[in-house]
């Protein structure tokens, strides 16, 4: 079996492999890290998916690969000796190959000579693509990266006056893109021109260094608005018995197992996709439903962006479960040591922007996943009970589906499964 | 009352003016008497206040200085005149152990309303022994003040500043700005005594500079002013206590700092002026400050030597220059 450079989202084109964590001869059970791989989102432990032995690794810790590209091969149970061999020699040729088929597979001692001296020249961080997508068939993508590979930037030192450096603060200038145009120091009057330009160029000046976490949002949410046909509902959820149940469990038990609201919404939105499991799945040329349940739950970085890592199996987690699921996902989106499941994985997308105050959340699908819910803020309400008024503790949950692989009648029944597991907390137990 | 006059005619008629209004002045020291001082400042008031109040003493430095110190704690106003201040280090044990601590020594019970005068600075060919600035060293004393007056007002104006303090107060009086003349408005408001003046305006860099080296650098400043660089020109006045405010202010102003002092580089006063621009304001800065000090040699005796040896109008040009491509 050949380990190929795996996708980790549907926006991410390629990944640098930081560190080979296993070694050749190594045995690997399914869910075993073989290497870190850095992606825009941080570095995420790359799993292998089949038993086996590491029979041979090619790929060079520090290099960035298109997603696809084979990096080493494991042997597998079902893998004979021809297979393997076959298996080296286009994992080798794909990545010493100067170009595509110009290069022939050939001993495998003589095709690492060719690596080392592929190597040991100037362009050894970049990776002949084509080779790869001609056996292996890396995403269509892939091919515009060329132009966008990682160009090995010399790092600069940034002789910049206390002036500059202040103005450069105030405007929003970078200055280590500054040094690397202005020769010898860096003055208050380079600062200011620079940002001078930045304005003329319409670009606002914190936009001056695209974050790259930033810009792979930015491309999964343009392909979902433009792929995607949304549909949105929404509903207000009577939380007061569930928050007070949530208050009766939690006073008897330490805080460090005390049980928050959202893993009660997620257990809750986890039982109602198994009512309604049309929601939980993907759009690949038609439907998919998912049988397993693996939510995306969004969760701020410390750096900056949003990360909606996978909660694995949250169908055969109870409440309990869930919020160790929830911590562990949450320390590890934050430490920036997400598993290749956890990131891959997702069924749908849970996000909760309550603490930010917010009503309603309006989401939008991460593809090919086909719904979203969303929670705003638990408010205050007047609520309609019988004849009186009373006030309530509320919250607006909405769902944003796929119009291709669901109606809004989905959607509404999904809601209102929801809402009624809410008002039952002690069965989400 | 406005009139042009020389500085060395300035003090005279602080001098004067002072002793006409306050029977406790006098002075003090070695020639100002019957030789009319050896700067000629005091030329004519013996004949006018009598050996009683214009007083020649020995070659005494640390006796007649020691002297006014305790005429000053008794009540008297002596004004003490000291040739050179090279040679008021013979002195510096009662201005520094007795004057400038008898205030702190004695709990505050004990003021010392004494005024030193001496001459500074080089460019008269009087070598080694007359000719340095040691400003700077005197401003290191906590319990003095130090004044050091550029123009003709300000010669006036700080004899009277000086008598009115409580404290010893050191008044740096250059040799060569005696015969240099200029208006006087006895009727001004005396700047007091921690204040810098702005001498001239300007956007690029801040010159500051004190007594003979605030005409250098005003030199400087129009000669730049030509080839488009705007210095501002700061007159510190007073070296202890520094006007930190005035300095600051001009750096936020400028974000360049040039600084003209005559003293030796190391441990000067323009040291510690960079430090608080430093500790104060080190983020307006836009480059490096830089300073023009005097060659750390005993000031020579041979003219070419001696010019060399100090700073001068071109050389102030030149550091600018060099302030403003760095930046």
């Amino acid at each position: 079996m050949i380990y190929k450079m795996p996708s980790l989202g549907a926006d991410m084109e390629s990944g640098i492999l930081a560190e080979w964590k296993a070694k050749e001869g190594d045995t690997l059970k399914k869910g075993d890290v073989i290497a870190d791989i850095e992606t825009s989102k941080g570095v995420i432990e790359g799993e292998v998916y089949e038993d086996g032995k590491v029979e041979k690794i090619v790929a060079k810790e520090g290099v960035e690969y298109p997603v696809g590209t084979p990096l080493a091969v494991i042997r597998t149970e079902k893998d004979d000796d021809a297979t393997i061999k076959k298996e080296i020699e286009e994992t080798i040729a794909a990545l010493s190959a100067p170009s595509g088929k110009e290069a022939q597979p050939q001993q495998e001692e003589e095709a690492m000579k060719t690596e080392t001296a592929a190597e040991s020249s100037a362009s050894a961080s970049e990776v002949p693509k084509s080779a790869a997508e001609e056996i292996f068939g890396t995403p269509a993508k892939a091919e515009s990266r060329a132009e966008g590979e990682r160009k090995p930037e010399v790092p600069v030192r940034v002789r910049a006056t206390p002036l500059a450096k202040k103005r450069a603060r105030e405007l929003g200038v970078d200055l280590e893109e500054l040094a690397r145009k202005v020769h010898g120091k860096i003055s208050a009057k380079d600062v200011e021109e620079a940002a001078k330009r930045m304005q003329q160029k319409g670009a606002v000046p914190s936009a001056s260094k695209p974050d790259p976490m930033r810009m792979a949002i930015a491309a999964a949410m343009s392909r979902s608005n433009a792929e995607i046909p949304h549909y949105y509902l929404s509903t207000p959820i009577n939380m007061t018995r569930a928050l007070e149940w949530l208050r009766e469990l939690n006073a008897k038990r330490s805080i460090k197992e005390r049980i928050l609201p959202a893993a009660l919404m997620i257990r809750a939105v986890v039982k109602a996709l198994q009512a309604v499991p049309e929601l939980n799945g993907f759009w690949k040329e038609g439907p998919i439903v998912s049988p397993e349940i693996h939510p995306g739950i969004a969760i701020a970085r410390r750096q900056g962006g949003l990360i909606t890592p996978a909660l694995i199996d949250a169908h055969e987690k109870n409440l309990d479960e869930t919020m160790k699921a929830l911590t562990d996902l949450i320390e590890r989106t934050r430490g920036g040591k997400l598993t290749s499941s956890q990131m891959t994985r997702q069924t749908i997308t849970i996000t909760n922007l309550g603490d930010l105050g917010v009503e309603k959340v309006y989401g939008v699908i991460y593809p090919p996943q086909v719904a979203l819910v969303g929670f705003g803020r638990i408010m205050e309400r007047p609520w309609a009970e019988g004849d009186a008024i009373a006030v309530r503790k509320v919250v607006e949950a909405s769902i944003a589906g796929d119009h291709r692989a669901t109606d809004g009648r989905t959607g509404a029944l999904f809601l209102a499964k929801l809402e009624k597991l809410l008002q039952k907390p002690e069965d989400l137990q | 009352m406005k009139k042009e006059l020389t500085n060395r005619e300035a003090v005279r008629m602080a001098i004067d003016t002072a002793m006409q209004k306050d029977e406790r002045v006098f002075l003090a020291g070695e020639d100002v008497g019957k030789y009319g001082g050896s700067y000629a400042v005091s030329l004519g008031l013996l004949e006018k206040y009598g050996p009683e109040r214009i007083v020649d003493t020995p070659l005494s430095e640390s006796g007649f200085t020691g002297m006014g110190i305790g005429a000053a704690m008794n009540g008297m106003r002596p004004i003490i005149e000291i040739m050179t201040v090279n040679f008021s280090l013979l002195a510096l044990d009662q201005i520094m152990n007795n004057a400038a601590h008898l205030l702190h020594m004695s709990g505050g019970q004990y003021n010392v309303p004494l005024v030193i005068r001496m001459v500074t600075g080089a460019g008269k060919q009087l070598a080694a022994q007359h000719s340095h600035s040691l400003e700077g060293w005197y401003a290191h004393i906590p319990g003095l003040k130090i004044l050091t007056a550029a123009t003709v007002q300000d010669a006036y104006d700080m004899v009277h500043l000086a008598l009115a303090d409580p404290d010893p107060v050191i008044l740096f009086e250059n040799s060569l700005l005696y015969n240099m003349k200029g208006v006087l408005d006895t009727s001004a408001q005396p700047l007091p005594i921690g204040q810098a003046k702005v001498m001239r305006e300007g956007k690029d860099l801040s010159i500051f500079a004190y007594g003979i080296n605030l005409f250098k650098a005003l030199e400087a400043a129009e000669t730049l002013a030509k080839e488009g660089i705007e210095a501002e020109v700061v007159d510190l006045r007073s070296l202890r206590p520094l006007d930190d405010e005035t300095i600051i202010a001009s750096v936020r102003k400028t974000h360049r700092v040039l600084i003209v002092d005559e003293g030796w580089r190391s441990g000067s006063i323009s040291a510690e002026i960079m430090a608080r621009i430093n500790e104060q304001a080190f983020f307006e800065l836009d480059a490096p400050m830089r300073r023009v000090c005097s060659e750390e040699v005993p000031i020579p005796y041979a003219k070419h030597l001696e010019d060399a040896a100090i700073p001068s109008p071109e050389k102030v040009v030149d550091a600018a220059k060099a302030v403003m491509e760095e930046a």
